[in-house]
């Protein structure tokens, strides 16, 4: 019987430290959340997670319950599964629009989702909205805090994945409001722009304004994603391009991520765009006559790029070639550059950008 | 890095020197701010009062170039407390009588009229980090781009093998590499002393390896470096090959560089934008860019990751691979006829000892880190656990130098040089994405507020910055995170070239130009 509790009449193991919903997601158990995002500490605040168990007088929100040895847990009686609909129900209410553009965010659509699955439909709550939207005319974070459920979840990624304190609340319940430091913009505040405050907001009211300038073309649409490695920097961060009709609209970060593990910077979260602009190379060029770079063929470019190798391989010998390969393309093309040198003219004069 | 980046969050004792990892590698510093959150202490050691300075329980802030200093003093600190770790010493490295004796001399007192930094501060950074029990050290370029260079990564490892902080979880010697795959570059070969996998081409064994692979025995000597090479442009280096590199801009002393280019008989540029040195060149090939090109790269934690395209190219740009064949192919070269990248990554795999475990299919989830030499392998986050790959380690008897240029009543103020959070190198990339330009629209010089009025400057005005090469203008901001009589400014702006100014000189060994160090004269415009 060591480290083994009971859910939903079935036996299961647990390890020392492990919240009853970490055990129960680990067996697949289906338990609704809002304010949690499993890189950070839990939290208690939605209280969807609510479980039944045995021997205690209410129900426990099984985020910060440590499970300990015979626990009896009930996942989804069907008090449970009423007092779910009906905080559910409260937090829909408070909001001026659930269903929103998965542009928002990486989480953005779960409230939406909770709302289907528990099929909330009632106006009986229906009354005051909370939060009021802060003009903020930075490209990058949309500030639209009439969606907050106050989840807490971007002060706490602010807090505890990056390490910022850039956010935090201001006043009390109904009229709690999340913001910065003196209720400034964010480029006054600690803020990097790292973007991890909307990606896991889980209902949009932190959102990606550069992802939603793509918002009408892409309609509900959820965006076609491809992984692949950040651009930028040498830690390799894990993302997801986001794209609709062959063009980038965002990044997320990609949350199994093994350097990054959903974190971001300001670079690749948000400067992406430079692959699609309109100063890209689209066809080679060759300096003419009047020493100005034309467009060519490849054909044309690429006998004329041999042809000077040619040249000075046969009027000054091999060691008079120099190939400089790139910190920044794949290693296919360094290896090939490297080939290039040795095979051709049985030198080792290549070199990479790593000098300066 | 020696261990992964997940070990970041794990020291007792973090020790970051020349690294301003909270702009130039933001993510990996997250994990630092989580250890020290957990109760880890922090020392910084760099000229600039950065962001990793404020969240320091120790900052020291030594005079740009004098790092050795700084760490001989440390380990004579560490030696005399007897901090150091016997068994490992005695097991694992090669030396130690020596470097005791040699470090007797290089006291704190000593370091402080070097470095700036008083003694009792360098008393303390020693006693922290040897007496933890988990002691990691993380670099960047303020340690590599100095004419000292390899003396500054060697005083770093004698700290690291007397106190026995290697080869176990949240120690190390981690130096953060700045581009994508600049790892990747390495070890795929592009570099003059080492055929792919770091295997030597002055080892005759290797030599042969490689004619039996490409048909063709490369040279048993080592080639010139870069920074040699752009000095014999027009003398006896006449035609060269590029790849994605904006050397104009990203390179010490522009005005030099600029000259060897243009001395060219034949320059050949792949690359995604027209960059400034691709207006220099005879042919310009366009390349496919990141999230149109299938490929591998490598991480600074030496993990193996592939990049998959997402959307097609504009126009008719082409993956530098296919370029690259397709120009080997028109000169009768063997070997370049590959039609993808994949076969091209199971190559490289093949011929390099750290990759022989990989191919193109296995490290599609980011499993891996090298080396991983077979296929039953499970890699190798963390590099030197049992025994270093040369055997022993060895402690380095390292002296103090002077940089290549010291202030003198010409050039009286240190510039110091590097990146900021919101613009990458020379902005080819950020400089055309979207809302940069809003947290970042122009560069500035960071001048101490103190020092505006001696050197008669105002805060937003513009001033010409001169050194033995050139002069620029640029306008001056006032902030308490330069020191007195150190200034700083970024390379990435290309109507501020910042390198202009620098390329006072290069470490010997390695050709790292010392960009961290440069003697400047400001003056009202």
């Amino acid at each position: 019987m060591r480290h083994k509790i009971e859910i939903d009449g079935v036996e299961v193991n647990f390890s020392e430290g492990e919240t009853i919903l970490e055990v129960a997601q680990r067996h697949e158990k289906e338990i609704p959340t809002l304010c949690y995002d499993p890189r950070l500490e839990p939290f208690g605040g939605c209280r969807l997670c609510i479980v039944e168990l045995e021997g205690a007088r209410n129900p426990v929100a099984s985020c910060t319950t440590k499970a300990t040895l015979g626990m009896v847990v009930r996942t989804a009686t069907d008090t449970i599964e009423a007092y779910r609909k009906t905080l559910l129900e409260m937090v829909v209410s408070e909001n001026r629009e659930v269903d929103v553009s998965p542009l928002r965010g990486y989480a953005a659509g779960e409230l939406a989702d909770l709302r289907d699955k528990y099929a909330i439909n009632s106006t009986r709550m229906t009354g005051a909205t909370s939060g009021t939207n802060k003009t903020d005319e930075n490209p990058f974070i949309l500030r639209d805090y009439e969606l907050c459920i106050s989840c807490y979840r971007c002060v706490r990624v602010c807090a505890e994945q990056e390490g910022d304190h850039a956010i935090n609340v201001m006043n009390r319940g109904f009229h709690t409001q999340i913001t910065t430091e003196f209720d400034g913009l964010l480029k006054d505040s600690a803020c990097t722009f790292c973007g991890q405050c909307i990606q896991t907001c889980p209902t949009g009211a932190l959102a990606d304004k550069k992802a939603l300038r793509a918002a009408d073309e892409v309609a509900d649409a959820i965006p076609d994603k491809t992984r692949t490695i950040c651009p930028y920097c040498g830690v390799g961060c894990s993302v997801d391009i986001l794209t609709k009709n062959e063009k980038i609209v965002g990044i997320h970060p990609a949350m199994d991520g093994p350097a990054n593990q959903g974190a971001l910077c300001v670079k690749g979260q948000f400067a992406y765009d430079f692959v699609q602009h309109s100063d890209r190379l689209k066809t080679p060029l060759i300096r003419g006559e009047d020493g100005e770079l034309h467009e060519a063929t490849w054909e044309d470019a690429l006998d004329k790029a041999a042809e000077g190798f040619r040249q000075a391989n046969a009027e000054h010998g091999r060691h008079s070639i120099y190939g400089i390969a790139s910190g920044r393309a794949p290693s296919e093309a360094a290896y090939l550059m490297q080939k290039f040198i040795r095979v051709g003219f049985g030198s080792n004069y290549i070199d990479n950008c790593s000098r300066a | 890095m020696s261990n992964p980046l997940v070990d970041m969050q794990k020291p007792e004792v973090i020790f970051c020197i020349g690294t301003n990892m909270t702009e130039c590698h933001p993510v990996a510093a997250t994990g630092l701010k989580k250890a020290i959150a957990r109760g880890a202490k922090l020392i910084v050691a760099d000229p600039r009062r950065i962001g990793l300075a404020d969240l320091s329980h120790l900052y020291l802030p030594l005079r740009v170039g004098s790092d050795t200093a700084l760490l001989l003093g440390m380990a004579h600190v560490i030696a005399r407390e007897g901090l150091i770790n016997e068994d490992f010493i005695e097991n694992r490295t090669t030396g130690f009588d020596e470097f005791f004796e040699h470090i007797s001399q290089w006291t704190p007192e000593w370091a402080e009229t070097i470095t700036g930094v008083p003694a009792k501060d360098i008393e303390t950074a020693a006693m922290w980090y040897g007496g933890a029990n988990k002691g990691a050290i993380y670099y960047t370029l303020g340690i590599t781009e100095h004419i000292c260079g390899v003396e500054n990564v060697q005083s770093l490892c004698n700290l690291a093998l007397m106190t026995g902080n290697v080869g176990r979880e949240g120690t190390g010697i981690n130096p953060m590499r700045g581009q994508n795959n600049i790892q990747g570059a390495g070890d795929s070969g592009a570099l003059p002393n080492n055929y792919p996998g770091f295997q030597a081409v002055t080892d005759p064994e290797y030599q042969a390896k490689f004619k039996a692979e490409y048909g063709r025995a490369a040279d048993l000597e080592k080639g010139i470096t870069k920074v040699t090479a752009l000095e014999l442009c027009g003398d006896s280096i006449h035609a060269m090959l590029i790849d994605g590199e904006n050397t104009l801009l990203s390179d010490p002393d522009r005005e030099h560089c600029e000259h060897a280019l243009r001395s060219l008989a034949h320059l050949v540029v792949i690359d995604i934008f027209l960059t400034e040195t691709a207006e220099l060149a005879d042919i310009v090939l366009p390349a496919t860019a990141w999230g149109e090109t299938d490929g591998v790269c490598t991480n600074t934690e030496r993990r193996v990751q592939r990049m998959r395209a997402a959307v097609p190219p504009p126009g008719e740009a082409k993956p530098d691979w296919w370029i690259i064949c397709q120009i080997a192919q028109r000169l009768g070269f063997k070997g370049f006829d590959f039609n993808a990248p994949k076969p091209i990554f199971n190559e490289l795999c093949r011929v390099s000892p750290i990759y022989a475990g990989l191919d193109w299919e296995r490290i599609d989830k980011s499993e891996y880190q090298w080396p991983v030499p077979h296929k039953e392998h499970p890699g190798t986050p963390r590099l030197h656990e049992e025994s270093f790959v040369n055997g022993r380690g060895i402690f380095s008897n390292v002296h103090y130098r002077d940089p290549a240029e010291t202030i003198s009543e010409d050039f009286p103020v240190w510039l110091t040089t590097g990146r900021r959070l919101q613009s990458y190198h020379t902005r080819t990339q950020t400089g055309r994405a979207q809302g940069i330009d809003y947290l970042l629209p122009e560069e500035s010089l960071e001048v101490n507020p103190a020092d505006l009025e001696r050197w008669e400057l105002a805060d937003g005005e513009w001033c010409k910055m001169s050194s033995a090469r050139g002069s620029i203008n640029i306008k001056v901001k006032a902030t308490n995170r330069s020191p007195r009589g150190t200034v700083f400014a970024s390379f990435s702006f290309a109507d501020v070239p910042v390198n202009l100014l620098t390329g006072s000189g290069y470490d010997p060994i390695t050709h790292t130009a010392e960009l961290k160090v440069c003697p400047v004269r400001l003056e009202p415009l």
